[in-house]
Formats: C-alpha cells, sequence, structure tokens
C-alpha cells in the first residue's frame, strides 16, 4: 500500500504525467465547482430568509465569507508547499507554492471588496483601519509581494526558494487575521461560524454557506491545477514532452 | 421580481458584490488560458521554422 | 530524511519560529494602539483628556435617544452595561441605529464630560437569524439584539 502511494507519488512528480493527469482531471473539477455554486448561490439569493437585523444586505456573507476562508486556506496551503519547496525541493511543489500567490489574491481582492460593499449600508462606512480589516490588507499585499519576488528572477527555481522564505515569514499574519476580532476591539464582528463550540448563525441560513465554502475550494483546486500545467509547460518549453503535447497535433491544450 | 433585485434597498450593494465574485473569477481563468494559447502558438511557430516550411503554414 | 534536508528543516523551522516570536512581542507591545475602539469604562478609568479624538464602543443605552431641539442632532448614552457615557451627534446615522445597537462613535470629550461625535457607526454582532426566528425569541423572553 504505502509502496503504491509512493510510485503515485513520484509519477505525478513527472511533468509530462502531471500535465497529462491535471489535464483529465480539471474538467471534472469545473463541473462540481459549477454544480456546487449554482446550488449554494440559488440558496444563497432565493432560499433562505432575511436576517432580521440586517434584512437582504447579509446575502454577501455568501460569497464574503467562503472567499475569506479560501484566501487564508489558499495561504496555509501555501506555505505547506514553501516547506517541501525549501526542504525536499520538488519542483511541482515549488509551481504550485508559486502560482498559488495570484489565486490566493484573487480570493483576497474579493474578500475586501465585498467586505467594503457589505460595510456601508450595515456599519455605515466602507472601510476602517481595525485590526481585522487592516491584518487582511496586510494579506494582499503579503500575496502581491511573494508574486512580485517571484517575477523578478531570472533563474525561476532559485526565485521560488527566495520567495518560499517570504511565505513562511508571511504566515505569521494568518494567525493574526483569523484572532484579530478576539485580541482587539474591531469594528468586524467576531466569528458566526465556530469549529468548537456553537455557531450563531440559524440553521436555516447555513445551507448556502456550506455549499459556497465547498464551491470556493474546489475552484481553488482548479485554478491551481490550470496555472501550475501552464507555468510547467513554459519553464519545459525546450523540452521533448512539451513539445509533443502542448504543440503537437494529437495533444488537446 | 423588481422587489427581488432591490434586495430591500440594498439591491447595489449585494449585486455589486456578485458581479465582483465573478469578475475576478473569470478573470483568473482567462489568465492562464491566454498564457496556455501564447505558448501553443510560439512553440508551433518555432516548430514550422525548425522544419523550414513557415511560409507554407503561414498562409 | 538525509543529512541535507534535516539541516533544511531545521533552518525552516528555526525561521517561522523566529518570526513568529518576533511577531507576538510586536504584537503584545502595541497591544493599546491596536484597540478600535475604547468602552465607557475604559474612558472612566483612564481619564481621557479633554480634545482628544477617539473612538467610543459600545451599545445605544435603552431610552436615552433623545433629538436635540435644533432637529439636527442626537444625543444618546453610550453603556458597556457597567458605566455610561453621553454623546452629541450631527449627522446621518447608519440603518441599523437603534437602541441596544452597538455603535462605534469617533470625536472627543468635552469639558462637561460629554463625547462630541463627528462619526457615529453601526456595529453588528455576529448572530444571523430570520425576522421569525428573532420574535419568537424576544417573545420566550431573550434578548435578540446584542
Amino acid at each position: 500500500m504505502w509502496q503504491k502511494i509512493k510510485v503515485a507519488f513520484h509519477k505525478l512528480g513527472s511533468p509530462a504525467y502531471f500535465y497529462g493527469f491535471s489535464g483529465r482531471l480539471l474538467p471534472w473539477l469545473w463541473i462540481a465547482f459549477g454544480g456546487l455554486a449554482a446550488w449554494g448561490l440559488y440558496q444563497a439569493l432565493f432560499v433562505v430568509p432575511p436576517d432580521y437585523q440586517q434584512g437582504d444586505s447579509y446575502r454577501i456573507l455568501f460569497i464574503h465569507v467562503p472567499s475569506a476562508w479560501q484566501a487564508m486556506m489558499t495561504y496555509v496551503t501555501m506555505s505547506v508547499l514553501a516547506v517541501i519547496t525549501l526542504v525536499w525541493r520538488i519542483r511541482i511543489a515549488e509551481i504550485m507554492a508559486m502560482v498559488s500567490a495570484p489565486i490566493g489574491a484573487a480570493f483576497t481582492l474579493i474578500c475586501l471588496t465585498t467586505g467594503a460593499l457589505w460595510g456601508k449600508p450595515t456599519w455605515g462606512t466602507y472601510w476602517a483601519w481595525d485590526a481585522r480589516l487592516t491584518s487582511m490588507l496586510v494579506l494582499l499585499f503579503i500575496y502581491l509581494g511573494i508574486m512580485g519576488l517571484y517575477a523578478a528572477f531570472e533563474d525561476r527555481r532559485k526565485g521560488a526558494r527566495v520567495a518560499s522564505v517570504l511565505i513562511l515569514v508571511g504566515l505569521v499574519n494568518i494567525p493574526i487575521i483569523h484572532f484579530s476580532v478576539e485580541w482587539w476591539t474591531t469594528l468586524h464582528q467576531g466569528a458566526t461560524i465556530r469549529l468548537f463550540g456553537e455557531s450563531t448563525m440559524d440553521p436555516s441560513m447555513i445551507e448556502p454557506l456550506i455549499y459556497m465554502t465547498i464551491a470556493t475550494k474546489v475552484l481553488y483546486a482548479a485554478l491551481l491545477l490550470m496555472r501550475s500545467r501552464t507555468e510547467l509547460a513554459d519553464q519545459d518549453r525546450r523540452r521533448a514532452w512539451v513539445r509533443q503535447r502542448v504543440a503537437g497535433s494529437t495533444a488537446r491544450g | 421580481m423588481s422587489e427581488f433585485l432591490e434586495m430591500g434597498s440594498h439591491g447595489f450593494y449585494v449585486w455589486t458584490s456578485y458581479a465582483i465574485f465573478f469578475a475576478v473569477l473569470a478573470w483568473q481563468v482567462c489568465q492562464p488560458v491566454a498564457r496556455h494559447r501564447r505558448l501553443r502558438a510560439q512553440l508551433i511557430e518555432e516548430q514550422a521554422l525548425r522544419k523550414g516550411n513557415y511560409e507554407d503554414e503561414a498562409r | 530524511m538525509t543529512p541535507t534536508r534535516k539541516r533544511r528543516l531545521a533552518m525552516v523551522s528555526v525561521l517561522v519560529l523566529g518570526v513568529g516570536t518576533a511577531a507576538a512581542i510586536t504584537i503584545a507591545t502595541l497591544q493599546d494602539n491596536m484597540m478600535y475602539f475604547m468602552s465607557p469604562m475604559d474612558v472612566h478609568a483612564e481619564t481621557v483628556e479633554e480634545g482628544r479624538t477617539f473612538r467610543l464602543g459600545g451599545l445605544v443605552a435603552d431610552e436615552s435617544v433623545k433629538r436635540e431641539p435644533d432637529g439636527l442632532s442626537i444625543r444618546f448614552d453610550v453603556t458597556d452595561g457597567y458605566k455610561e457615557v453621553p454623546v452629541i451627534y450631527t449627522g446621518i446615522l447608519p440603518d441599523l441605529f437603534r437602541e441596544g445597537q452597538g455603535v462605534i462613535a469617533h470625536g472627543s470629550l468635552d469639558a462637561n464630560g460629554l463625547f462630541r461625535a463627528h462619526e457615529v457607526l453601526a456595529r453588528h454582532d455576529e448572530t444571523y437569524m430570520p425576522p421569525e426566528v428573532a420574535k419568537a425569541l424576544e417573545r420566550a423572553g431573550h434578548p435578540s439584539s446584542d
């Protein structure tokens, strides 16, 4: 069993195999995302009742919260990949860590903009410099910094290692984001959904949140594979497998 | 229907939020697709040049 | 694991631990500056000097909201359950503003201990429920807001 897993891992480490495998997996991920998001958004917009205080504006929660979670989750995933990059120097992990940065930045951007649009009708302001909002903005800058640092290196493998150090330095921001609403007084309210203890959302409202949360996870996986195989093919453009698979007449893009 | 679009007078905020979600998502999909296409086009051109039948392929 | 990898893993661990410790110390030192607002209790305990701007946060005390005779300004008390601070504000209030609601007012204390706010934001809690559920809870004797 262990041996089988090891073999499968080594196979995935081969660029040509990874390229083909991810290409076959991608359509299924998009179908899964489409289904989950369609059902989740239908529930969020048409089915769940309005909130007793905020009315309908709280429907922004169903994209704001899953995006915020995914922005942080992407960072944690990227950090694990950064450790693999620095310690084991596995090339696929390097690439996946590096292409995670723009995806994480996109989720952070969605979180910040939808949060601002939610803040105006509820709090009365688009933005406040409280600990939660500020630490989330810092996360966006960290993501942009990682992208910039990686792009600055001619040797991409070296760039990936240097950027991985920055990833691990920036990891400290993740618990700060999470606990900001507990450690300090903030305009942002505390956590509604808690891993331990009771959640403070009525059960009739929770279903779309679950669907949208899974949907954003699948979306991350799909975007990660898409970007990884493009980056991989670009780095290996002089190699035979790319000529066969990417530019060859039999291969599909 | 118009009541649904209004979202209890918060329609602007709700719909702009959902639009941003899909706009950013579409941008995230288009970026790698465009890069992949560009790479493919470059590789095909290089191959054609190497074979020496560039003129034929271009026409 | 090969010795090289062990060495690299050790370096990565030192990096993460080092940055974590540095951040923890910084955060502990800046604790007060990271606070977005002060509660009425803080205001009473720390004797904030007159004219210094800060944010005051708490609940709008029940039956304290009154319009001033000029028709534009509004007066209310902000409470944290222990102490109260009277507030006067002229301007547009957020939709969620009402008695019992969490608010954050930005302004300063005058000589009489009245908080003159130039901005009032509503703070909402992390509870979400349909209006019917909120009503049912209220009927059962549970306060529904904050």
